[in-house]
């Protein structure tokens, strides 16, 4: 019996505002405990909730870049349980009329080499809504500490369809909302502080059948290759069982990284009820048509549709977009940098190879680096007009990095120019045809290679200054 | 001369202040003094600091000296229904739930007054969390009526009623989620001003129903409601309910709107249950509008007379359940010692901390919003309001203002229908809908009864009205002289 896989996510994003959601308190990380705090935060006698603008304005924006309706009006509703994290022992929240609905996160999966493009598809969402996220609650020995700095932080709830099939899907589901949120600043979309949590809701059943399986929610997944090992482990979990002709029990189980295990998690004795209802403090959302508009302008390229672009418009192959895509910075670096130069695909090698290993070696940040699009214009354009050799050219690019100055002014001040002198190139490569009677021999007796000593010595008499084209053209006539 | 001073009107004492022939320190000691003749008695204060009245007072005379005085309001004191923060004064909602609770923060309204110059002074005897008709539902227990005292005062504002009434106070501050301003006010012979839902800002007003709550004035004449109202009335942008709306002169709109008004008797306000002395005090009252050249028109409030107090104790008591959830121990009032983990954490917590009545409300809101009884109780519940409101809509299209009694009865007496929550709901009838539909409401006094209780007569207003509903009332007040009547307390 064939199996598959059918999994639906719910991502939690903390919103990069600078205050929460109902109050005008920063909204941040790492601050002292309970100092990010207010009446409204810790629900204090009296306090009263009052929309953050900033956070619609983002979620919109969100909701825009992912393709879904926004809602004319949407509401507020008090969702009701009681936990030591949640200090009015409701949340805020929207339940029926969320703020979108729709929309999809195009993916991209692993192709079938690490250079091949891999296949795209659309997962489509259920709806985003906003609400509010809670304290955070630590354990001691005997007893339990509560932080309330994250409390009331603006939260975006994504709900999929349960459209995944497949660890993998959920992996670059993940990568590609977080890239595009990231590019779109709507969240920094760090899992170790936080700001994207991801809940896992997985059943099986056999191919072909079109009604679902009992599901089971996944939950714990502190990282996105936590949330593909924790969806992979569960698929097997669930078809060992149904093959051992066992049943899959609805529950939550909790995803254990380190031990590549989950453990069901104590079932509550009943399924909670919330009792939404809308809240009597805060006013409906009423987004027109003027307020879409002015988010709309704000929303930049998404990331697919720029390495499409980048395809179609500069030729760029998948080996340097899938580089330079998801780093909006580096992208338009690159952009700038062709434009400046003309010449896009050799600006995309050095970009994608040499400048990010240069930035992973000196540990700067692109931001920082002194080498700017001008600079790499700069030295593209002496490569193509052929002043320099592409081997003088890696030289003169590590020296920019390092040191800011222009191509032109590093190749003049240490003399690096391609040797043009036809005479003087000859004087060369009889020199060291001379000297280098094995490797002419071997080349005459069928070795191909044996070229390259020759070569090598051309070049070294010529401190790498020959023209390379012109010393095999002269090597090769002079051989015979 | 000290007796006078307490029963002056803000209005005039300010004068007095204005003038010099008094002192905000003289005028304060003179409460204090009263205070601690009678309030032994009345138990209408939770508690007071006097140090730091003095003080409020002390500073306000300095201003006053110094040419800098802010307006009428500056160096009056202003009592607080014990439900509003004051910051660094106790914010105990009559409950053992915040009986040690020390509010950080101020209640804008609380903000708004203390910039006038008010001196903010005095926490007063509620229902606790404003949940009673009596304020026999106070944990520290029961305020008595100035005038009886073995009487309630009414509820929830019994205190800053009978503090009011008693010449504790010159005015207070209380709040009203179905009558808990209007009614106390009828049962203590004063003003009591309940305004359209919106006017006044919430934030600070420890919820119960958030979608009926809104603080008032208790005031011994109409003026000083007028006067007291232009202090906290105002947008908030603390508070998303709070209206962007234009707030009038409303003292000395008082005058400048006179004459003739269309007023509206709704006929079911005078059917079974009502008292027959106060009714026929209030039908007096109506007389002397229909003198003074008023048009009188009875009108038709079917709905708002059957169902609205149904209809109020599924959406007032839903919200509070919701409203009352963060009362743990978690974070600030009472912590149980008795609790094993967490969860029993909240279970002490909350059976130690909260009455009987509370709980109630909160286990009967919590019911109404519970899945599968939801869309037969609280959405229903909404559906009807809306029509509540479209009643008085309409009654509005040919009023200005519509007349009734504000209670029932006069006051009863303390104990008599602690045991029966259903006949203690039956106190707001008249006052109830008003808040259902957000409207303007105030309780004048308009005789006594043969036992010599107070009898309150209500007027409703339009929506954001308050400058006619006051001018309406103030008419009424000034062809009589029910407002220089005070209890004889000595």
């Amino acid at each position: 019996m064939k199996y598959e896989a059918v999994i639906g996510l719910e991502v939690h994003v903390q919103l990069k505002t600078a205050s929460k959601m109902f109050t005008r308190v920063a909204a941040g990380y790492g601050a002292p405990a309970n100092t990010l705090t207010d009446p409204v935060v810790l629900a204090l006698p009296g306090a009263l909730p009052v929309m953050n603008k900033e956070a619609l304005d983002r979620i919109i924006q969100a909701g825009l870049m992912l393709g879904c309706a926004i809602a004319p009006v949407c509401k507020w509703d008090r969702k009701n349980y009681f936990y030591p994290d949640s200090p009015k022992n409701y949340q805020i929240s929207q339940y029926d009329q969320p703020i979108c609905l729709g929309g999809a996160v195009e993916i991209e999966l692993p192709g079938a080499a690490r250079n091949v493009m891999g296949e795209h598809k659309k997962i489509p969402l259920t709806r985003i809504h906003l609400e509010e996220d809670v304290g955070k609650l630590t354990h001691g020995a005997g007893d339990s500490f509560v932080d309330f700095n994250r409390a009331g932080t603006p939260l975006m709830e994504i709900v999929s369809e349960p459209a995944l099939h497949s660890a993998d899907e959920a992996f670059a589901f993940l990568t590609s909302l977080r890239t595009t949120l990231v590019q779109g600043g709507i969240s920094d979309c760090d899992m170790e502080k936080g700001q994207l949590r991801c809940d896992a809701n997985i059943s099986i059943r056999p191919v072909g059948e079109t009604k679902l399986g009992t599901k089971v929610e996944l939950k714990n997944l502190n990282s996105i290759s936590f949330v593909r090992d924790g969806i992979a482990l569960e698929i097997r979990r669930q078809t060992a069982m149904l093959e051992g002709g066992g049943v899959v029990a609805q529950e939550t189980r909790q995803y254990d990284g380190e031990a590549g295990a989950s453990t069901a998690m104590r079932s509550k004795e009943m399924a909670h009820d919330y009792r939404y209802f809308p809240d009597p403090d805060l006013m409906p959302v009423q987004v027109d048509a003027a307020w879409l508009a002015s988010i709309r302008a704000a929303v930049l390229e998404l990331p697919f549709d720029r390495q499409r672009r980048f395809f179609s418009k500069y030729q760029l192959p998948y080996t340097i977009t899938a580089v330079l895509v998801p780093d909006r910075e580096l992208s338009d670096f690159f952009e700038e940098t062709a434009k400046l130069c003309g010449k896009p695909q050799a600006a995309g090698n050095w970009i994608a190879n040499d400048l990010l290993r240069e930035l992973a070696g000196a540990k700067i940040a692109l931001a920082d680096c002194k080498l700017r699009p001008a600079h790499l214009a700069g030295l593209v354009k002496l490569v193509e007009s052929g002043v320099i050799s592409s081997n003088i050219a890696k030289e003169v690019f590590t020296a920019m990095f390092q040191t800011g100055e222009t191509a032109e002014a590093i190749v003049g001040r240490r003399g690096l120019q391609q040797s043009t002198d036809t005479g003087e190139l000859e004087k060369w490569v009889t020199e060291a045809i001379a000297a280098n009677p094995k490797a002419v021999a071997e080349f005459k007796a069928g070795k191909q290679q044996a070229i390259n000593a020759v070569k090598g010595a051309v070049m070294k008499a010529s401190q790498g200054k020959a023209n390379p084209k012109l010393v095999d053209e002269f090597v090769r006539r002079q051989l015979g | 001369m000290a007796d006078e001073l307490i029963f002056q009107s803000a209005a005039r004492l300010a004068a007095q202040l204005a003038a010099g022939n008094i002192s905000s320190v003289g005028l304060l000691q003179a409460c204090l003094d009263r205070t601690k003749v009678v309030d032994g008695r009345l138990m209408a204060f939770n508690s007071h600091d006097e140090t730091g009245a003095l003080a409020q007072a002390k500073a306000a005379d300095e201003r006053r000296a110094a040419g800098r005085a802010r307006g009428p309001l500056d160096g009056i004191p202003v009592g607080l229904k014990d439900v509003i923060a004051v910051e660094g004064q106790p914010l105990t909602c009559s409950s053992r739930m915040l009986a040690n609770f020390v509010s950080p923060y101020d209640a804008t309204v609380s903000r708004k007054l203390k910039a006038a110059g008010a001196i903010l002074w005095g926490r007063m005897n509620m229902d606790e969390f404003a949940m009673g008709s009596s304020t026999e539902n106070s944990a520290f227990g029961p305020t008595a009526n100035p005038w009886d005292l073995s009487r309630v005062p009414g509820g929830s504002s019994g205190g800053a009623a009978a503090a009011v009434a008693a010449g504790e106070l010159p005015v207070a501050l209380g709040s009203d989620t179905g009558g808990s301003i209007r009614q106390p006010a009828a049962f203590c012979g004063i003003v009591g001003l309940k305004p359209t839902y919106g006017l006044v800002s919430r934030y600070g007003l420890a919820a119960f129903a958030s979608s009926l709550d809104q603080i008032g004035t208790l005031t011994r004449t109409v003026e000083d409601a007028a006067l007291l109202l232009g202090g906290i009335a105002g947008h908030d942008p603390l508070d998303s309910t709070s209206f962007q709306t234009e707030i009038p002169d409303y003292r000395t709109e008082l005058s400048k709107r006179q004459g003739s008004w269309r007023l509206g008797v709704p006929r079911e306000f005078f059917g079974a249950g009502l008292d027959s002395e106060v009714g026929a005090a209030v039908k007096k009252a109506i007389g002397f509008y229909r003198q003074s050249g008023c048009e009188i028109k009875e009108v038709s409030l079917p709905l708002a007379a059957e169902c609205a107090v149904a209809v109020y104790y599924l959406i007032a008591t839903a919200e509070a359940s919701s409203n009352l959830a963060r009362y743990d121990g978690i974070r600030y009032g009472h912590r149980s010692t008795k609790a094993k983990d967490a969860v029993d954490l909240y279970f002490q917590s909350r059976a130690e901390g909260f009455g009987e009545e509370v709980k109630r409300r909160i286990i009967l809101g919590t019911h109404v919003l519970s899945s599968g009884y939801y869309d037969a109780y609280y959405l229903r519940a909404q559906k009807v309001r809306t029509l509540i409101r479209n009643e008085f809509v309409d009654v509005f299209r040919d009023c200005d203002a519509l007349l009734s009694p504000t209670t029932p009865t006069a006051a009863f007496k303390l104990g008599e229908k602690s045991s029966d929550p259903l006949a203690m709901y039956l106190n707001d009838i008249y006052t109830i809908s008003v808040n259902l539909a957000g409207l303007p409401g105030i309780s004048i006094p308009c005789g006594f009864t043969g036992a010599g209780l107070p009898i309150g007569l209500q007027l409703i207003g339009q929506p954001f009205q308050e400058a006619t509903l006051l001018a309406i009332a103030h008419a009424y007040e000034q062809g009589h002289d029910w407002h220089t009547k005070h209890p004889a307390l000595s």
